[in-house]
């Protein structure tokens, strides 16, 4: 378990974590960013196991297999929209340093 | 176990961050995706092994649960992602985060039942008695702001996706959404007070209203920002759950998304000169689509064999694509016509907006699929003062970013905008479909100027003719 004075502290160093990635990146890479952060964020699923996996209600279990069935989409989606933007991404032959921004 | 639990968990952490960070620069891109699914690969195997789920008492059905969960919503979003055209990425990237937000959400929502079975049980006296305070605030907050994000994101999805059209659903929406957020807050206060399950589910329903009332009166050119956003909101929603369940690797990258999220919809916002505010608040061209024509002059039309002549005699040739492009599936034929036009001597460079498309660097994505090399490609910043030495740009299904009534017409919803200088140039060329507004319904003065010829044409067929005035030369 992580106690609430620690967990402020990771709240803060990963808000300053988040804007220090994103602060240098090229327009090119904003979508699949932006999707790749989306793939992050399916880290949800993790939770949505646990939830699950100490359901004790029938009720429970049902929110439950709908929050594993919504993180599941989110994590797989997110991985495989990402992959496929980013699969495309080559520099031109002749030069392979411009980024353009 | 437990140690290597939580040491995988931090494994994953690491990965998520430092996969995210070579996701930044497009040589190593490809790269971090990879690392980050392999973080996220890991997180999912091991919490198999919880202890708190082996020793569950359900824990045989619970994990059959679990496995046709992950099988079934993870084979949907298998087939879909894989099958989605690269042009409808966007929509696809919201409802993937729809899903999230709603994951977040109903997370909260197994541990407030918990917190209630226990107040019924007289365990516990209220539902922060049960978690405490500090979990139940941040479980409340998250299922706030996931369930926002999840119904917002269906909507922005379903608006993208051409399945809803509308722009107002109620009279004083404004008005109405205010009475909305203020009723969902006092049940969110409620569920804090109280212990049974009514407030919960009132405050849910409430919550998922107030995602489809804020999204719906949105303008489909404010469309990314918002986007954006709701991957910032699921981000945080995600982190709060996370400090729920005691998990720090939640904790880390819902956090990170969030203010990576949050900076990313600033940047956009700040592209298109309008405050994030501003977006939800005032949609530009909502209601009505204005088709007013006529009253600028009028529009010169241009043969595809002329404007093929003029642009491989030209000495510069700048070609600026929107949306337009996405749906005519052109990107292909563009950099077909590219290749032939540098054949000839010309110097070709594609021209982006910020927010081109309906995501940032949604055109990189379809030109990078087409197979165009990322160093042809310029941000609007780079290439504005360059459109004076331009004998020729080329519009493919863009308007909105090209309107110089941004620049002059303090009257114009648009006034402020950054835009593309596209009439600095010699000659523009549009290849449009049709005579109509642009996406934010207002009219376009740029293609009734002196030196603007229009193509009219889908932009397949358009480029298409270009290529082969091209060739025959």
């Amino acid at each position: 378990m992580i106690e609430g004075l620690a967990a402020l502290y990771i709240f803060m160093l990963a808000g300053f974590t988040g804007y220090e990635i994103i602060s240098k990146v090229p327009v090119i890479l904003h979508t699949p960013l932006m999707s790749g952060s989306n793939f992050v964020h399916g880290i949800v699923l993790v939770g949505a196991m646990f939830a699950l996996g100490i359901a004790e209600t029938t009720t429970e279990q049902i929110i439950g297999f709908i929050a594993v069935l919504l993180g599941a989409g989110n994590a797989v989606g997110g991985y495989v929209v990402t992959e496929r933007m980013l699969e495309m991404f080559k520099p031109s032959k002749k030069e392979s340093s411009g980024e353009g921004s | 176990m437990n140690i290597i639990i939580q040491a995988s968990y931090f494994i994953a952490a690491a990965l998520f961050i430092l996969g995210l960070k070579q996701m930044s620069s497009p040589v190593t891109a490809r790269r971090g995706i990879v690392w980050a699914g392999a973080g996220m690969v890991l997180a999912t195997l091991v919490t198999f092994f919880i202890p708190e789920i082996i020793d569950s008492d359900h824990v045989s059905t619970n994990l059959t649960l679990i496995v046709v969960a992950i099988a079934v919503g993870g084979g949907f979003a298998w087939f879909s992602g894989k099958k989605v055209a690269m042009t409808d990425m966007p929509q696809m990237i919201a409802m993937y985060n729809g899903m999230g937000g709603g994951a977040a959400a109903t997370i909260a929502a197994v541990e407030l039942l918990k917190a209630t079975r226990e107040v019924e049980a007289g365990l516990a006296s209220s539902i922060p008695d049960a978690l405490g305070a500090d979990v139940t605030v941040l479980a409340i907050l998250g299922a706030l702001i996931g369930t926002i994000s999840f119904s917002g994101s269906i909507i922005a999805w379903a608006k993208l996706d051409g399945r809803l059209n509308t722009s107002k659903l109620l009279p004083k929406q404004h008005f109405i959404n205010a009475i909305v957020a203020i009723a969902t807050i006092g049940f969110a206060v409620s569920v804090y007070l109280a212990g049974d399950l009514t407030p919960i589910i009132i405050f849910f329903a409430l919550a998922l209203i107030l995602g489809v009332f804020i999204t719906v009166p949105v303008g489909g050119a404010d469309m990314p920002v918002i986007i954006s956003l709701f991957n910032a909101l699921t981000g945080l929603a995600v982190g709060f759950e996370g400090y729920v369940l005691g998990n720090a690797a939640m904790i880390i990258a819902g956090i990170v998304v969030g203010s990576a999220g949050s900076l990313l919809t600033q940047l956009m916002a700040t592209a298109m000169n309008r405050s994030v505010l501003n977006v939800f608040f005032a949609g530009v061209g909502t209601g009505t689509v204005a088709v007013t024509d006529g009253e600028q002059g009028e529009m010169k039309e241009i043969q595809g064999q002329d404007a093929g002549i003029l642009m491989a005699f030209a000495s510069q040739v700048v070609i600026i694509p929107g949306y337009g492009m996405a749906v005519a599936q052109a990107q292909h034929k563009v950099w077909e016509l590219t290749q032939l036009l540098t054949a000839k001597g010309v110097m070709v460079k594609f021209a982006i907006h910020p927010v081109a498309g309906r995501m940032p660097g949604h055109m990189n994505v379809l030109l990078a699929e087409a197979g165009v090399p990322y160093d042809m490609i310029y941000d609007m910043d780079d290439i504005n003062a360059d459109f004076k030495n331009t004998t020729v740009t080329l519009i493919i299904g863009a308007n909105d970013v090209v309107n110089p009534s941004a620049k002059t017409d303090t009257s114009s919803p648009l006034y402020g905008m950054p835009i593309l200088d596209a009439m600095d140039s010699d000659n523009v060329i549009v290849i449009k479909r049709g005579r109509g507004a642009g996406f934010s319904g207002v009219e376009n003065p740029l293609f009734f100027a002196d030196n603007t010829k229009m193509l009219f044409g889908d932009g397949q067929k358009a480029t298409n003719e270009l290529i082969q005035a091209v060739k025959e030369l």
